[in-house]
């Protein structure tokens, strides 16, 4: 069942590695606009792995039209990734901001009812087919790591992911917006009676986290298939990087996400039958554990 | 009756760097009704909820009846006789008023976890008879939530009544209650003190209160005890230490 | 007053018997599986609605009483009414376990935990070949022959049905019922009226896991099979969508939420494949138009809140 020879072969495991790592930066991508607006908005939004999706169709489309030009997928990804942050906008305001007084749970229902919606939105205007999308050209090759090919385009993944984290801790703490962020996070009441706008900050962090999502989704397209379905499945694995890290705390979805990874990267190899457990047995040691995750802080939500 | 019926002795507790107790050591004897005074933070809600099992606390002991009862969840020793009302109204605001007593009840005889018998006037009468004494019979069927501040204390009142406790301890009981309220409260719970032989233990920021009821008065400040006595005692003690008890003072309102 | 609900009552109950058997099958199979949900959310509101409880893991009690009751009869050849009294069992018995880690949490994480725990049951249903038929689920179960007519298997169910709604009736209107409401109110003042919350709230957390297991049970001889799906988590949504449509604050609620959840889905169905947005567009009705579902005019007794559930605070 366990075949531990494996392990003796250093780029075998290198390779793995670096699997579970890319895997990890999409799963950063998603879980950290989910923190963000977990953390400031208090909502679990359901429906961002929907708009990780969109991301993903989104950039198929845009693709698409500029087939042949080598600057297609950059333009698709860029163009994508903020048509979800205009949807993530539009989303905030229109079906959100109704039930911020509401109970969580109200909450929770109108991001599970979006989902219900743009899934069939999209398997309406695309269709229940695969799509696929190819990686921009000159990121199409494979380096060699020990005598085996990994693909240079997973590798640039695995390099944006610190990035992102980067440019977002920046935006954290060297900008205004960034520090009503945090204060927003520790304490939503008082960022509105110390006369912050409330309700544009709100939509602000939706529409970075959306934008988040869906530049995750545009940096998965040529990785993986493109399918309705695909929602329901990151979403899944989102909640269970965002509950191990932390909800609400950046570095802990770092982690979290890096973590999970790794988990399903060498999962499958020694317990391919039972891999799909580990997720879940984590994600309840976790909780019993430590509720507020690695490195949440514990909240008296 | 042997011994005092609570006695605290050396109770420390403290949240992260800050010490809300720092070894508050006090009997309180059957029969009694004392109070504890002090300006906010100086301990008072921590000192109710060591005593009172929602807390534990870092060292020192409670005792209930000769009983050691550091550290025991609320519910078993609400069980053993002490009942307890909050600083900020505690009620179950969607349950009628009648309810909210009759669960005290039905919990007190012990019939909380019936499985079967509708529970619908289970404990009727010894409810009704609660709420005539607050004065809340009126407002039997009404959503307890509904109710106005004053009211809502009085509820609280009588939820702890209805545990029939030998040690009643009421957090602040009067406060956000006009005059009249006051009166009517105060009144109240003196004469169901005097006929159920309860011994009673609150805290209080208004002096008229706490001097015209309490036969002793404890005097707390930054988690320690600094005073006790008899109100007298205090009063004198108090004009030396006006600086420490801030809004409430020694104004009273009636002539000394 | 009390005689008007009585007969309302009777004049239901008539029509629950007598209606189905003379209609088409298809109507009957409909009215059976309306039954069978609707027992299962009435188990999931005792959590949800008298316990304050939001569990987004319940389809791993009605999956672990689907997959009991099927492989004891499938597999071990256990006599029928064995094999359908263990499946409540043994779901209480699972309850008991993940009760006793949940409760221990509230809110948010108590939700993420029944959903971790109940997606690890639909994992290992899913993955276990050997045993539950992995992703194929288990088919075939050899049903008695006494229940192979559908007319028969609807009278059955709703035997059981109301034999044990009755049931649940009668513990929601005892102490229990009072108590569990107080906890769910205001579990620190219960706590400090005697009450030991904890102990409450495992309780109703177990009656709940069994009595959806036995619903679980139920559906397994409808659909003469077991399958991973039952203890999925969209299995899990759909009982708290039926709960939350009908309305948590009435007794029967959560079983109308089941009938018109059914009933909808098997309309929409029959002309089109995007039931989801259907369902979405239903969903958002029921939060922004009338939360506290479609009963919340109906609203009597102990259950009955002092502001319509949803208004803001």
């Amino acid at each position: 069942m366990i075949d531990l020879g494996i392990l003796g072969d250093p780029a075998f495991v290198a390779v793995q590695c670096l699997n579970g790592l890319t895997q990890a930066m999409f799963l950063f991508l998603i879980a950290s606009g989910l923190t963000l607006i977990f953390g400031v908005l208090g909502v679990l939004n359901f429906a961002h792995g929907s708009l990780y999706m969109l991301g993903a169709y989104l950039s198929y489309t845009i693709a698409s039209l500029f087939v042949g030009r080598p600057s297609a997928f950059w333009v698709a990804l860029v163009l994508g990734s903020l048509g979800v942050a205009l949807a993530g906008g539009l989303i905030e305001a229109v079906f959100l901001r109704p039930v911020y007084r509401r109970e969580e749970l109200d909450q929770l229902l109108v991001t599970y009812a979006l989902v219900l919606i743009i899934g069939d939105v999209v398997k309406f205007a695309w269709g229940p087919d695969n799509r696929s999308i190819s990686r921009p050209a000159i990121l199409a090759g494979s380096v060699l790591i020990g005598g085996r090919d990994f693909p240079t385009y997973n590798l640039v993944v695995i390099a944006l992911g610190p990035l992102v984290a980067a440019a977002l801790w920046l935006l954290l703490t060297r900008t205004q917006f960034g520090r009503l962020i945090r204060a927003a996070a520790s304490d939503r009441e008082m960022v509105g009676v110390v006369g912050a706008d409330v309700s544009r900050l709100f939509t602000g962090v939706f529409v970075l986290g959306a934008w988040l999502g869906g530049l995750g989704g545009g940096l998965a397209a040529p990785v993986g298939a493109i399918y309705p379905g695909m929602d329901v499945e990151v979403i899944a694995e989102s909640f269970i990087v965002v509950v191990v890290g932390g909800m609400g705390s950046l570095t802990g979805t770092l982690l979290g996400s890096i973590i999970i990874g790794q988990l399903n990267a060498f999962g499958i190899l020694f317990f391919p039958r039972f891999a799909l457990l580990f997720v879940y047995v984590l994600m309840v040691v976790v909780l019993v554990v430590r509720p507020w995750g690695l490195l949440g802080k514990p909240h008296t939500r | 009756m042997a011994g005092p019926l609570l006695e605290v002795a050396r109770l420390k507790r403290s949240f992260g760097g800050f010490q809300a107790l720092g070894g508050v050591s006090f009997q309180v004897e059957a029969g009694e009704i004392s109070a504890v005074i002090g300006p906010n933070g100086a301990g008072k809600t921590t000192l109710f909820n060591v005593i009172t099992g929602h807390l534990a606390p870092d060292s020192g002991r409670v005792g209930f009846a000769g009983r050691d009862i550091t550290g025991q969840p609320p519910h078993a020793i609400c069980r053993l006789g002490l009942a307890r009302s909050f600083q900020r109204t505690n009620i179950f605001p969607r349950l009628s008023v009648f309810e909210n007593v009759q669960i005290a009840i039905l919990s007190h005889e012990r019939r909380a976890y019936g499985l079967w018998t509708g529970a619908q006037g289970l404990g009727r009468d010894r409810t009704m008879e609660i709420l005539e004494d607050v004065g809340l019979a009126l407002r039997a069927a009404d959503p307890s939530g509904s109710l106005s501040y004053g009211d809502q204390k009085q509820l609280e009142l009588g939820i702890a009544l209805a545990l029939e406790p030998t040690l009643l301890l009421l957090d602040e009981p009067t406060a956000g209650m006009s005059p009249q309220e006051t009166r009517t409260s105060v009144a109240l719970v003196a004469r169901i003190a005097r006929e159920r032989k309860l011994t009673v233990l609150f805290t209080e920021h208004d002096m008229d209160v706490v001097f015209s009821v309490a036969q002793r008065i404890r005097v707390l400040h930054q988690g320690r005890l600094i005073a006790e006595g008899a109100p007298e005692e205090i009063r004198g003690l108090a004009e030396v230490k006006r600086v420490y008890f801030g809004e409430g003072a020694i104004r009273t309102r009636r002539a000394p | 007053m009390v005689l008007a609900r009585r007969t309302a009552v009777a004049t239901a109950a008539t029509a629950l018997l007598a209606v189905p058997l003379g209609l088409p099958k298809f109507y009957l199979l409909l009215a059976t599986e309306i039954l069978i949900m609707g027992l299962f959310a009435m188990a999931f509101n005792l959590l949800l609605g008298y316990g304050g409880m939001v569990s987004f893991g319940h389809a791993a009690f009605y999956g672990v009483g689907a997959y009991t009751c099927g492989l004891l009869l499938k597999k071990a050849d256990v006599p029928f009414a064995v094999s359908f009294l263990a499946a409540p069992v043994v779901a209480a018995a699972v309850a008991l376990v993940f009760g006793l880690l949940c409760i221990r949490l509230t809110r948010i994480y108590f939700s993420m935990l029944t959903l971790a725990f109940s997606q690890i049951v639909w994992a290992i249903a899913f993955k276990w070949y050997s045993l539950t038929g992995g992703d194929n689920g288990l088919i075939g179960i050899p049903v008695p022959s006494a229940l192979a007519d559908p007319r028969a298997l609807y009278l059955f169910t709703v035997a059981i049905v109301v034999l044990v709604g009755g049931l649940l009736w009668r513990l929601v209107n005892a102490p229990f019922g009072r108590t569990l409401l107080a906890v769910r109110e205001n579990a620190e003042r219960a706590e400090f009226v005697g009450i030991h919350v904890r102990r409450v709230q495992l309780a109703a957390f177990v009656i709940s896991g069994g009595v959806s297991g036995l619903a679980g049970a139920l559906f397994s001889l409808f659909s003469r099979g077991a399958f991973p799906d039952y203890a999925y988590w969209t299995k899990s949504a759909e009982v708290l969508l039926m709960t939350l449509l009908g309305g948590p604050y009435v007794f029967l609620g959560p079983a109308l939420g089941a009938a018109i959840l059914i009933a909808l889905n098997s309309i929409v169905t029959s002309f089109t494949e995007y039931w989801p947005v259907v369902l979405g567009a239903v969903l958002l009705m029921l939060i922004y138009v009338f939360p506290g579902g479609v009963t919340r005019f109906f609203l009597v007794g102990p259950t009955a809140p002092a502001r319509a559930p949803g208004e803001p605070r």
